[in-house]
């Protein structure tokens, strides 16, 4: 009977549009957002998200431009992070801009505070005990994090409150359309931990592939969460850009330029806007050279 | 003597940093501390482990800048995630290059200003400072020696802990923090003075007393005979030549 169950092909199709994937996000959410700085971003979900009407959101990233866009775009309250950098752009400029006009809310956080966070809330723990923070300001400008006792010995703790994500947005090199999703670069970062600690995750990906292929062992190895815990699966090849997805390719360092160089123009972030987000993602693709030229950039070396 | 230029000196100064420190894993944040943890790796204590600064740990240290067609010898995996793993269990020794530090050896790379919701200017924010300072032993480097990077009273946004008897967590000590070396284009200062007062260890050739102290915000430690810091050896110089093969530490101090 099951086997025919299966045969007849009732398995469940989590396959949307970024449209659709954005859609199911509300003014007030907190979102996290995956990668690392200039790396593997779900860039093109969060070209749409700028290209809604939603506001007032809490952002949760170890941020590169995916939080500069926002906070220039105003669609951010409150940004949690530990450094919003693009790497060889030491200094992301537009968060720069709006933190130095006190426009957004920040939670400044160590960056193993900020996994121990996502952990928590992937765990449904209330906090996890941490001497991290101790002796800095980390304390002094989050009122709302807390020093505790232990039961066991005699010493300070931090409880690194957990950090429940409303929504994750994450970018992958694969996925099927059941939610597995493959991760090929060295490094998946928090992405898992992102995934676990919201209550929906819309992931972008480079390529839909059948579920056979995750049947090699090495393929399935390159899965970092279940796929219970994805939402949705939006297929939008080169969707890191401008932010890398190695090993399919690296960051664009002329474009990164450009999007830095725009914020130092008056009206730099609205010409910006204009030119690479107004004009949707097929557009996109065509006015940074195309998918293939994407495929090209080579990959960063640090 | 050999011919060397004041990066080269200061490299091979920083490089004694991981010395004594055995098998521990060495994070050097920018060029100059990177080339010192690599010269040290190969050439001073060929038990510590480094990173490709990307997710691998290493055999040998990777050259710094375009790999032409080297590739880094891999042994570990090591993405950001276990980095962490490694950072809480203590067996690290990071150099770092804050953009303030004061008098108890509290470092600042977040922001600067007085008004922490209206930042003067934004930096990188806290990054890994409170998580490593509270584990590890933690070393740092400053291109420029001024007392603007050198202030007078606490940094601006206390990202990592020093010896501050009034931030002093409960149940804790002195002896949890661990700040090694501080390596500047002038000298190198240690935390050996009394009650851990910022040190001068050793001047650089040509270096006086006055011009580390007048150039400091906050009194050090003098000591009576302070050493000049050594000459790069023949042999360090033919190292870096090979760790830095397109010489990218020649606009490293900041020139």
């Amino acid at each position: 009977m099951l086997g025919s169950n299966l045969r007849m092909g009732l398995t469940m199709d989590k396959r949307m549009t970024a449209a659709q994937a954005i859609a199911g996000l509300r003014d007030g959410m907190t979102i996290g957002i995956g990668g690392w700085g200039p790396r593997r971003k779900p860039m093109a979900l969060v070209r749409e998200l700028l290209r809604s009407d939603l506001k007032d959101l809490t952002i949760v990233a170890y941020g590169g431009a995916d939080v500069g866009m926002l906070c220039a775009a105003g669609k951010v309250r409150k940004v949690v992070f530990a450094f919003v950098s693009l790497d060889f752009i030491p200094l992301e400029p537009y968060f720069r801009a709006a933190r130095q006009n006190g426009a957004i809310d920040v939670m400044e956080i160590d960056e193993g505070m900020f996994l121990l966070g996502l952990k928590a809330a992937a765990m449904r723990t209330s906090f996890i005990p941490t001497r991290i923070g101790l002796g800095t300001d980390v304390l002094k400008y989050n009122p709302g994090i807390k020093v505790i006792d232990s039961p066991y010995d005699d010493k300070a703790w931090v409880a690194m409150p957990a950090l429940p994500l409303d929504a994750a947005l994450l970018h992958v090199d694969r996925a099927d359309a059941r939610g597995v999703c493959q991760i090929c670069g060295p490094d998946h970062y928090m992405d898992d931990l992102f995934a676990r600690a919201a209550d929906k995750v819309f992931v972008s990906c480079d390529e839909i592939v059948d579920t056979e292929f995750f049947a090699d062992p090495a393929q399935a190895r390159q899965v970092f969460w279940e796929r219970a815990q994805t939402t949705g699966v939006v297929h939008l090849p080169g969707g890191a850009h401008p932010s890398s997805c190695a090993p399919l390719y690296g960051f664009d360092a002329k474009h990164f330029k450009e999007y830095a160089a725009s914020a130092k123009e008056a009206g730099g972030w609205s010409q910006y806007f204009d030119r690479y987000v107004a004009c949707g993602e097929e557009e996109y693709l065509n006015r940074v050279g195309g998918l293939a030229a994407i495929r090209q950039l080579p990959l960063p070396v640090f | 003597m050999s011919d060397y230029r004041l990066v080269d000196l200061v490299i091979c100064a920083a490089a004694q940093a991981w010395r004594d420190d055995g098998e521990v894993l060495a994070t050097g944040i920018g060029v100059v501390p990177r080339l010192a943890a690599s010269l040290c790796m190969k050439a001073i204590n060929t038990d510590l482990m480094m990173t490709d600064s990307e997710a691998w740990l290493v055999s040998e240290p990777v050259p710094v800048g375009p790999r032409g067609g080297y590739q880094p010898r891999v042994e570990t995996w090591m993405g950001f995630s276990r980095i962490f793993d490694n950072v809480w269990g203590g067996r690290r020794h990071a150099m770092v290059g804050p953009t303030q530090i004061d008098r108890f050896g509290q470092a600042n790379i977040s922001c600067i200003g007085s008004d922490y919701r209206r930042p003067k200017a934004q930096m990188l924010g806290v990054r890994g400072f409170p998580g490593n300072s509270i584990n590890h032993a933690n070393s740092f480097f400053v291109p420029n020696h001024n007392s603007k990077v050198f202030v007078a009273g606490e940094v601006d946004m206390v990202a990592s802990i020093g010896y501050n008897p009034a931030r002093l967590p409960k149940g804790y000590t002195f002896a949890d923090v661990d700040i090694r070396w501080i390596i500047t284009n002038l000298c190198v200062l240690d935390f050996e003075g009394p009650d851990r007062q910022i040190r001068i260890r050793s001047l650089h050739p040509g270096v006086s007393v006055d011009d580390v102290v007048s150039n400091t915000g906050f009194p050090l430690c003098v000591p009576e005979n302070i050493p000049v810091t050594p000459e790069p050896s023949k042999a360090q110089l033919d190292l870096l030549a090979l760790l830095d093969p397109r010489d990218l530490r020649a606009t490293a101090m900041g020139a």
